[in-house]
């Protein structure tokens, strides 16, 4: 299920604002990928490409290459529909369908791909919050609208929406920034499971949670003010937090700018 | 709702099972300043003032009409009569009901999905430099005083009307509904369509600002689920849309019920005593344009009470309409904030 993503040269317009140039990378299949960086170095930018949620906004498009292992994303003959069914993304803040109650929201995007099947939807239903460590909490309210659940409890929500149609990938952005430590925690531990059968990107502000759940982290960074971000260096987390290639990963990760 | 946008929301912190709303009750700890309980007695005077005068109109029409029907010598909302003076009045409202409904009935069914289906366009599929000026035109179209749909109809759109209603008698005439009755430009059939093209910049209006408002978040998460656009208007867009979408058939259907001078210049009243007819190529007359033709001639407290009596009837049916409205918003409110 798990697949890899090469990103090869990317550059990454908002109209005619290039907001991040010359981006190649690998993720790995079946491990976590972290996104580190200061704020407005395009990291979300970055993440949003990868499953061509970019050009949702006006004027955005892109210029180079991802792959996802060897099927070029962006190919002319290549659905965004189909990239977003095989990539699933989590959002910074929770974004259930106000709606839809709980059992919907985790149904809708199988429902997208035609799954008609009452049994089949009640079990995909069921293995998708257990997958998300939200079934205990809401398996006596499933009819009821998924706004009503707590932040925390809504997040994990929309993880299992995002898993239930099993995607290839799991693109995260922030996914425990508007979360207590507790919910954070709760959602760092289902990153550690879900990393057994997908390949998870996350992109956090927090070191220590990068560090905790990541296998690979990738550092941002812009130039100056006004230029494009840059992919600054990539290696294992292990590598990035100990010792850097770079002196600016280490300046960075060490608080000393940012 | 708030929850989605900080994170946090009352109900985290309340215990399970306790009215979140309790947490919010701080808020009115702020009413002992002067200028907000100056401005609280004014607001709690406007509302009331309103509902008295609701109430003093009502009674003032009821005590009308009652001496009336008081007098009928047929019953009121089954007879096809309308005999209001005299000694033996005989007066009931089956015909006006019949015509109102179903003339607004119709330019709902034509205006609302024609609307909502232009309000879709301009919001979701079309690019700025259109829908921007689309958006204006309409809310200027909804602005335009409903003489003007009645002159055009009477005028222009009738004239192209006529072959058209001919051809639907001619073909489907023995269906009750499209009965041959009349001009097709004076009968039921063309003031619903009059009534639609009066209703649909108002749906068109208000559903687009309401689609409008559907918050990204909401349509990004079924965009990234993989969902076409089309599939992403069902899923975000619409259900946010919906409450919207029926305050604003309810607002075009009152309408549509109360209009009166398009009605009256373009339908053709029945002779007395012609035969029911289901047909929507007939003429007649709906609640409001019969009492505005009637109103020069109100010569006696017996026949002034038997209009008021039908006014009545036009007001609870608005109201039953705006009731149930209401009752759908209630009950979805739960899965909409
Ligand atoms: N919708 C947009 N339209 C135009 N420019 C945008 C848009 N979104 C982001 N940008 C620009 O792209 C650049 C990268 O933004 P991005 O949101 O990817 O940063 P980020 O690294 O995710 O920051 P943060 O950590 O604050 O979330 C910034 O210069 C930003 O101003
Ligand atoms: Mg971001």
């Amino acid at each position: 299920m798990a697949k890899r993503i090469d990103v090869k040269d990317l550059d990454i317009y908002y109209g005619k604002f290039k907001a991040v140039e010359g981006v190649t990378m690998t993720v790995e299949p079946r491990s976590v990928t972290a996104f580190i960086g200061p704020s407005g170095c395009g990291k979300s930018t970055v993440l949003r490409t990868l499953n061509r949620m970019h050009e949702v906004i006006p004027g955005g498009h892109v210029d180079g290459k991802v792959l996802l292992d060897d099927q070029d994303l962006y190919a002319p003959n290549m659905d965004p529909v189909a990239v977003r069914r095989m990539i699933g993304m989590v959002f910074q803040r929770p974004n259930p369908f106000p709606t839809m109650s709980i059992r919907d929201n985790v149904a809708a995007g199988l429902k997208l791909n035609g799954m008609k099947n009452k049994k089949q939807l009640d079990e995909v239903v069921e293995k998708s919050l257990k997958g998300a460590n939200l079934w205990n909490e809401v398996k006596d309210r499933l009819d009821k609208p998924g706004a009503g659940l707590s932040g925390g409890q809504q997040q994990r929500l929309c993880i299992a929406r995002a898993i239930a149609v099993s995607p290839q990938v799991l693109l995260m952005d922030e996914p425990c920034s508007a979360l207590d430590p507790i919910s954070t925690l709760a959602i760092e531990d289902l990153i550690h499971e879900l990393k057994d059968k997908y390949t998870v990107v996350i992109v956090t502000h927090n070191m220590q949670q990068a560090a905790r759940v990541a296998d690979n982290t990738a550092f941002f960074n812009l130039a100056a003010t006004g230029k494009p971000g840059k992919l600054v260096e990539m290696n294992t987390t292990q590598k990035m937090f100990n010792n850097p290639d770079e002196k600016a990963t280490e300046d960075y990760i060490s608080g000393r700018f940012g | 709702m708030s929850s989605s946008i900080t994170g946090v929301s009352a109900a985290d912190t309340a215990p399970h099972g306790e009215d979140p709303k309790s947490a919010l009750e701080g808020d009115r700890a702020s009413t002992g300043r002067l200028g907000d309980r100056l401005f609280g007695g004014a607001a709690t005077g406007a509302g009331l003032t309103v509902i008295a005068l609701v109430v003093l109109i009502g009674v003032f029409l009821l005590s009308q009409a009652i001496p009336s029907l008081m007098k009928n010598e047929v019953n009121f909302l089954t007879s096809r009569e309308w005999v209001p003076s005299g000694d033996h009045p005989r007066f009931g409202i089956a015909l006006m009901a019949w015509t109102t409904v179903i003339s607004s009935i119709l330019a709902m069914l034509i205006a609302v999905p024609l609307g909502v289906g232009v309000a879709l366009f301009i919001t979701q599929y079309a690019p700025p430099w259109l829908s921007r000026p689309a958006a204006t035109i309409i809310d200027l179209l909804a602005a335009v005083p409903s003489i003007v749909y009645g002159l055009w109809g009477l005028q222009i759109a009738g004239r192209y009307f006529n072959p058209v209603g001919n051809f639907v008698t001619d073909h489907l005439g023995w269906l009750p509904l499209f009965k041959a009755g009349g001009t097709p430009q004076n009968t039921i059939a063309f003031i619903s369509l009059v009534l639609a093209i009066m209703i649909l910049p108002i749906v068109t209006a208000l559903s687009r600002e309401v689609f409008a408002q559907t918050p990204g978040p909401h349509k990004e998460g079924a965009l990234a689920l993989g969902a076409t656009k089309w599939e992403m208007i069902r899923t975000a867009v619409l259900p946010f849309g919906k409450p919207g979408v029926i305050s604003a058939a309810m607002l075009a259907l009152g309408r549509a019920l109360g209009e009166t001078v398009a009605v009256m210049i373009l339908l053709s009243a029945l002779a007395p005593g012609s035969p029911w007819s289901w047909s929507i190529f007939n003429g007649g007359e709906t609640f409001a344009s019969k009492i505005a033709s009637a109103a020069a001639e109100f010569d006696s407290p017996q026949k002034t009470g038997a209009y008021i009596a039908a006014g009545l009837v036009l007001f609870i049916l608005t109201f039953i309409v705006n009731a149930i409205a209401r009752i759908v918003i209630e009950r979805r409110k739960a899965f909409s904030e």
